[in-house]
């Protein structure tokens, strides 16, 4: 993204931030909704766009951001929540690219994709066999629309995050393993390194979102929080989007969210059904999302 | 004594059906070049099949293996030919087909979860066939898991046959070790491609109707089957069948020791702890030579 896009989206930040004071009821919930996704899926493609490995792991940070929150959310200042569930989604994350990113990508799906149960299983067991609780409650008296502005925040720190890797070293680097990795290794790049560096920047983001979610549910248990349809909806949203511009992903990310608002209300037994269809018909329709679109109309408006 | 061979017998059927299972994923991604990520989904729709034929019209589950084994196979040709055709048509490179594939069995994951859900709803489910005790080497056995345990035997040797001796499973083979090549001496890739799928939905509805004999089971557990399905077969080296019989077992024995010594609720962490020592050790699997 150029310096100038970021300082249009900066000020469009801005004025979204105003929200809060025209309406505090469903248009800040919705702004919620949408402002979560945005960050989710804009990290989601961060890493995923460029290097073309799929996660489908966005469940499992969102859910360590939030059950940092669960435990710790009373016992530290509010900061420094944010700052451990921060350190957890990179550790975890660190932890997954040492063991799958130096490979080839199918491993790294493989592994992602049963991660959100293993850790939810995980956090079970030790609330079972250790804490003897199953769910906690969340008393902090975070507002409504104290959650949209840190929701904002986040995104425009995230923005600022991959305009500045768009435009270094690393995320050339990036650009030449998703072209082809054979020869990124050839030219010299240290590719598991990069990959491993994006992969836990993108998992901060989505940890520290889960973290300023967390307030919002006053109860949470590992079925909560570690929900796989974030995954699924994060993955949808990026895709339909576009994943491999900084922007793309919100393309994806305001559309889907109302289609799910208005699936979940209209056929809540359904839902699931209705989403994967969407979500396949996406894969087939869209495969470079929405903003791979823009160029070929571009072209057809000049011809 | 008694429960260390009563916990081993366990673990060589738990192991046993994963072997079973995997060998049809192996097919898929091995020689179809489709990694499916909605597998296990259709294994737990092969065990809500089985339960609705017996509690429905009293079709014993091994009956209803005939029945259910063929529907798989047309099903899964169905949604090969339908949705992953195109996506193998499109693709510039073997890399692409990996990620459509990834994204599409993704979407069709949740499609097939949701209409479970919509049809069974959430809640587990078991039925009792053939549950009697029977002695065996200093434990007790019920009867079922052995008698799913000799029919995965039995399934998984007619695939070797198959695959081994027949003129078809040779040019699966053949698509196997390289899809190229496999056109030249003129075996029909796509075709071979399309059986291979198909085998593969064939041989996880029938682990599925085997498991439903001896497990609970619920609409959301596809995914759980899935991701072992994936390890044993990564462990076992990608179309390896001897390799995915060996880490089959691995990972049954494994997971029942832990089970009964450690904590039941640790069985998917000691999946992925089996994981991470391939990944880490032998990334090519237990018996692959090269890697990737």
């Amino acid at each position: 993204m150029s310096l100038r896009a970021f300082g249009l989206a900066l000020a469009a930040l801005a004025a979204l931030a105003l929200l809060p004071w025209l309406d505090t009821g469903f248009w800040l919930a919705l702004g919620i909704g949408i402002a979560q996704y945005a960050v989710l899926a804009t990290a989601w493609a961060l890493f995923s766009g460029p290097t073309g490995y799929v996660s489908l792991a966005s469940a499992a940070f969102f859910g360590i951001g939030a059950y940092a929150v669960a435990v710790l959310g009373e016992a530290l200042p509010w900061p420094v929540v944010l700052l451990v569930a921060a350190a957890l989604g990179v550790a975890v994350s660190l932890l997954v690219g040492f063991a799958t990113l130096r490979l080839s990508g199918v491993y790294f799906v493989v592994f992602t994709f049963g991660l959100a149960e293993l850790i939810r299983q995980l956090v079970t067991w030790f609330e079972v066999n250790v804490t003897r609780t199953i769910g906690r409650y969340v008393f902090l008296d975070a507002t409504q629309a104290g959650i949209y502005w840190q929701l904002l925040a986040l995104f425009a720190l995230l923005l600022a995050a991959g305009t500045w890797i768009g435009r270094s070293r690393l995320g050339f680097a990036l650009r030449v393993i998703g072209g082809d990795e054979v020869v990124a290794r050839h030219v010299g790049i240290d590719t598991a390194r990069a990959k491993i560096a994006l992969f836990a920047v993108s998992a901060l983001f989505m940890a520290v979102t889960g973290a300023v979610m967390a307030p919002r549910w006053t109860y949470i248990d590992p079925a909560i929080a570690f929900n796989p349809v974030i995954s699924f909806q994060v993955l949808i949203m990026a895709l339909l989007g576009g994943a491999h511009r900084l922007l793309g992903p919100l393309l994806g990310v305001v559309p889907l969210t109302l289609l799910f608002e208005l699936l979940n209300a209209h056929f809540p037994n359904h839902a699931s059904i209705l989403l994967g269809a969407v979500f396949m018909l996406v894969v087939y329709a869209v495969p470079r999302g929405v903003i791979g679109l823009l160029p070929l109309l571009r072209r057809r408006a000049v011809a | 004594m008694e429960a260390v061979a009563g916990t081993l017998l366990s673990g060589v059927v738990l192991g046993g059906m994963y072997g079973l299972v995997a060998l049809g994923l192996t097919l898929q991604y091995g020689i179809a070049r489709i990694m499916n990520l909605a597998y296990g989904e259709f294994l737990v729709a092969a065990c809500f099949a089985a339960l609705w034929l017996f509690t429905a019209a009293g079709v014993s589950p091994l009956l209803g293996l005939l029945l259910i084994v063929p529907a798989a196979f047309l099903l899964n040709l169905l949604v090969y030919r339908i949705f992953l055709a195109p996506l193998v048509r499109r693709a510039a490179s073997p890399a692409a087909l990996e990620t459509d594939s990834i994204l599409a069995t993704f979407g069709l994951l949740f499609v097939v979860q949701g209409a479970m859900l919509a049809a069974f709803g959430g809640a587990y489910q078991n039925y009792s066939v053939l549950a009697v005790p029977v002695p065996l080497l200093g434990a007790v056995v019920p009867a079922n898991r052995l008698v799913a345990l000799l029919f995965a035997v039995a399934i998984g040797g007619a695939l070797f046959l198959w695959l081994a001796r027949t003129r078809a499973g040779t040019a699966l083979r053949g698509v196997a070790v390289n899809p190229v090549a496999a056109q030249l001496v003129g075996i029909d890739v796509r075709r071979a491609a399309a059986l291979a799928f198909a085998a593969g939905g064939a041989l996880v509805a029938a682990g599925g109707v085997l498991v439903s004999m001896f497990l609970t089971f619920n609409a959301a557990m596809g995914v759980v089957f899935t991701m072992k399905a994936l390890v044993v077969v990564i462990m076992g080296g990608v179309g390896n069948l001897l390799g995915c019989l060996v880490a089959g077992l691995l990972l049954g024995l494994a997971e029942t020791a832990v089970a009964a010594w450690v904590d039941p609720g640790l069985t998917l962490a000691a999946t992925y702890a089996l994981f991470l020592g391939v990944l880490i050790a032998r990334p090519a699997g237990l018996f692959g030579r090269v890697a990737r």
